[in-house]
């Protein structure tokens, strides 16, 4: 049993393989068996988590730590690269291999299609390079033993992030050749290195007073370091949420995702909803002993989830695009999470990443069948209808152009159904338990935190009705919806699995069983605020409170029937604008133009930083240092220094002369001398005779 | 009994003439013996204080006798190169006159 641990490296090294095969012999491999070999090697990887799982079962829970090589030693700090075994590392590894696995399944398909619409099938293979590239990093990220190796996969993922949401990178979402796409990218990566560089502060703040970026000891000296100087714990900790409000995409960095939907949506669904970021969440519970020893800083956590998990809400009922309402909600549901590790409730944040990572990934996967089935059908017309109509744009992610879609894709349309009652919160479905646990929690620890976050349930059912209606009721509003075409069984059997997953998801962490909580007790001590609640919520079937279960029931139900008034009844005919906007005038319009947050961010960051480098650029850099100081000061002096002084005095004057000099004397002491050298043999013996006869008269006088 | 004053005066004699003539004829091979004159007077100054140092020692010394052995080797080599050099140059100028010879003046 103990074996099975050693396996851990193969969670990295197994997708390593499989993208070294597909980019060694990729070219000569047809696209079934790249996609399957990539799979394959997801598939390995889940088959290992299951592995270790399973080990970790049978010991206990104990968390076991496998070192795998050296990696840094310099001075008294020391970092292995350690692979870490315990309940919490090993639930990410299930999410993000299993999902991963049914999400690479499905790209197969997704791809296979995209690709071809976008008009280069090459990339194929390069999709799935990089999605085993991620599930590499993901892994590095979540199995990592030390605060170092978790950066490591957390730049990792940034960096698989970059490069799939600017798969498609030379043109924008809809195919025209441009720069939207890879401005996307860069506007993530960016983002997401402002939360980076927090983190890093966090990291060398730790080292600083810690010694160590190893979790145990860490954790181990956290309450003794508390103890002496609490600011530092504040420090770390608030560091540290400045990097997952970059990953996890929190108020104020959250602006990226929405723009990462450039990617493809296998992509939305894997990196941008399901896993890479969560693991700003995975952080925060990895955390836990530094953040409860300063509940200062976690009730900052909690706010800054809240107040994302409504204003993302707010937004996402504004928006068109099918994947953009998605992305917000995305934002919406991690404010959910957050705020739940925030306050402490690590399970309760957990389980919601868990069946968040269900029911989002379904979502986005149906969206993306919706989007190819439109396209199938947008397709399907230009062929029918020859080419000069090809040119007119179409945007197969506008909700406005589909509608009626429930009867050209029934598979899908149920699918969507699910997903959608899931997130919703809608009992018996996965995230109505999970929900419900944070929304508990949130009830006994911080009444404003539950007052937002109900807000944002609400919100949540109301887009998610407002969408379903939208896309899948009224009559088509554009051709193509008309014409689309359901998906093929590559794309609809992995999102089976995943509504199967969304729908008993919830069985994970029943109330009075606690199996999840349980699991997860091995690695995260459960504090218990029981002080003096107020009778309604002291109330505890087993942990679920009737209450608030209900409440939140209800107004989701409220949500889903005033979606209905408005969007269901009378549904959307074409080219009209939205019910809602008459009835909420320029409240809705700051929703849908993302309350001008982008603008803003424009305003008051780019353009001011685009300001002091141009003024670094032409003023301080070209005018100060090139003209005035390279070229005058330093130029102009050396120049001065090596044609006048140097050149003219020292060289040509002094050195020169002196050589010269020696030539001449050369020259004429040769001149003389030449004339002796007569060639007259004789001469030469007379010289000798002379020489020989003054040594020796000198040799006979002396 | 000849004292060695009178071999070392025909010794300067002859090596004088030697001198003389190598300093004053063209001919090279004039030049040539008058060499080989300095160098058989030199061989006379050393056989005859070779004798004169037995005598008044009175034990018998060959340095001086070796040492001539060798000047006569070593001028016959000389000798040798010497010739072929004339005959080489002759070849080529068609006399052996050593003022023709000075083309490596300076």
């Amino acid at each position: 049993m103990e074996g099975i641990f050693t396996l851990a490296p193969l969670l990295v090294f197994l997708p390593v393989l499989g993208l070294l095969i597909n980019i060694a012999f990729g070219g000569r491999m047809s696209e079934k068996v790249i996609g399957w070999l990539a799979s394959a090697a997801a598939g390995a990887t889940f088959v290992v988590s299951a592995l270790l799982a399973y080990a970790l079962w049978a010991a206990n829970g104990e968390a076991v730590t496998v070192p795998f090589a050296d990696w840094i030693t310099i001075g008294t700090l020391h970092i292995p690269w350690t692979f870490r075994v315990d309940t919490l590392s090993v639930t990410m590894m299930l999410v993000v291999s299993g999902v991963g696995t049914l999400i690479h399944i499905y790209a197969i398909g997704y791809m296979h299609e995209d690709v071809r619409f976008k008009g280069d099938p090459k990339r194929f293979r390069r999709f799935f390079v990089f999605m085993n590239l991620f599930i590499a990093m993901m892994m590095i990220l979540v199995s990592g033993d030390s605060y170092l190796m978790l950066f490591v996969g957390w730049e990792g993922v940034g960096l698989c992030s970059f490069l799939l949401i600017g798969f498609w990178y030379d043109m924008d979402t809809l195919g025209r050749p441009s720069w939207a796409n890879s401005n996307a990218a860069k506007k993530a990566f960016i983002t997401n290195r402002i939360g980076d560089f927090g983190f890093l502060l966090a990291g060398m703040t730790m080292f600083w007073a810690f010694g160590s970026v190893q979790f145990g000891e860490v954790f181990g000296r956290a309450e003794e370091i508390a103890a002496a100087q609490p600011g530092i714990i504040i420090a770390i900790t608030l560091f540290m949420l400045i990097g997952v409000t970059g990953k996890s995409a929190q108020i104020p960095l959250y602006v990226w995702l929405p723009d990462a939907m450039a990617g493809p949506t296998p992509v939305s669904a894997l990196i941008h909803a399901a896993t890479m970021v969560t693991a700003g969440v995975y952080l925060i519970a990895r955390s836990w002993p530094l953040y409860t020893l300063v509940p200062d800083a976690q009730y900052i956590v909690a706010m800054v989830g809240a107040v994302t998990a409504l204003f993302a809400a707010t937004i996402a009922v504004g928006q068109y695009d099918i994947k953009k309402v998605l992305a917000y909600s995305t934002i919406s549901q991690l404010g959910f999470m957050v705020a739940a590790v925030g306050m402490g409730a690590f399970v309760a944040g957990m389980f919601h990443l868990v069946t968040h990572a269900f029911f989002k990934a379904l979502l986005f996967l149906s969206a993306g069948s919706v989007i190819l089935g439109l396209e199938r059908g947008h397709h399907h017309l230009a062929h029918h209808k020859g080419h000069e109509e090809h040119e007119e744009v179409f945007d197969p992610g506008d909700m406005r152009n589909m509608g009626g879609l429930r009867k050209r894709m029934p598979v899908t349309f149920w699918l969507y159904i699910i997903g959608t009652l899931a997130l919703a919160g809608i009992f018996p479905f996965a995230g109505f338990w999970s929900k419900d646990e944070i929304l508990l929690d949130a009830a006994k620890l911080h009444p404003e935190v539950f007052a937002l976050l109900l807000t944002a349930a609400f919100f949540t059912a109301f887009y998610m009705g407002r969408q379903i209606w939208m896309v899948f009721f009224g009559e088509p509003r554009h051709a193509a919806a008309a014409h689309a075409e359901e998906s093929p069984k590559i794309i609809t059997v992995p999102l089976m699995v995943l509504a199967g997953l969304s729908v008993l998801g919830g069985a994970l962490n029943l109330p009075g069983v606690h199996t999840f909580g349980h699991w997860l007790e091995h690695t995260i001590e459960m504090v218990e605020h029981e002080a003096h609640l107020p009778a309604w919520l002291a109330i505890s079937w087993g942990g679920l409170n009737p209450l608030v279960a209900l409440a939140s029931t209800v107004l989701a139900l409220l949500a889903i029937y005033f979606s209905w008034l408005i969007y269901g009844r009378k549904p959307l005919i074409t080219g009209q604008i939205d019910p809602l906007k008459k009835a909420l005038g320029p409240i809705f319009t700051g929703m849908e133009h993302k309350w001008y947050v982008d603008e803003f961010y424009w305003a008051v960051f780019v353009d001011r930083y685009v300001d002091i480098a141009r003024f670094l650029a032409d003023v301080v850099d070209w005018r100060f240092w090139h003209d005035w100081f390279h070229e005058k000061v330093i130029a102009g002096t050396y120049n001065w220094l090596s044609h006048i002084a140097l050149n003219r005095y020292v060289d040509q004057k002094g050195i020169d002369a002196f050589f010269n000099g020696l030539g001449e004397l050369t020259k004429r002491a040769a001149a003389s001398l030449r004339r002796l050298q007569n060639g007259f043999v004789r001469s030469y013996a007379l010289a000798v005779l002379l020489g020989v006869v003054l040594i020796v008269g000198y040799l006979v006088i002396r | 009994m000849i004292p060695l004053n009178h071999y070392l005066l025909l010794s300067a004699i002859l090596f004088t003439m030697g001198a003389l003539g190598v300093l004053i004829r063209r001919n090279a091979l004039i030049i040539f013996m008058s060499i080989e004159l300095m160098l058989n007077s030199a061989n006379l100054a050393f056989v005859a204080f070779a004798r004169s140092f037995e005598q008044t020692s009175g034990q018998p010394v060959f340095s001086g006798q070796l040492f001539v052995f060798f000047v006569i080797a070593v001028a016959a080599a000389e000798v040798a190169i010497g010739l072929a050099l004339i005959v080489a140059i002759f070849r080529v100028k068609r006399n052996v006159d050593v003022d023709q010879m000075s083309s490596l003046k300076g």
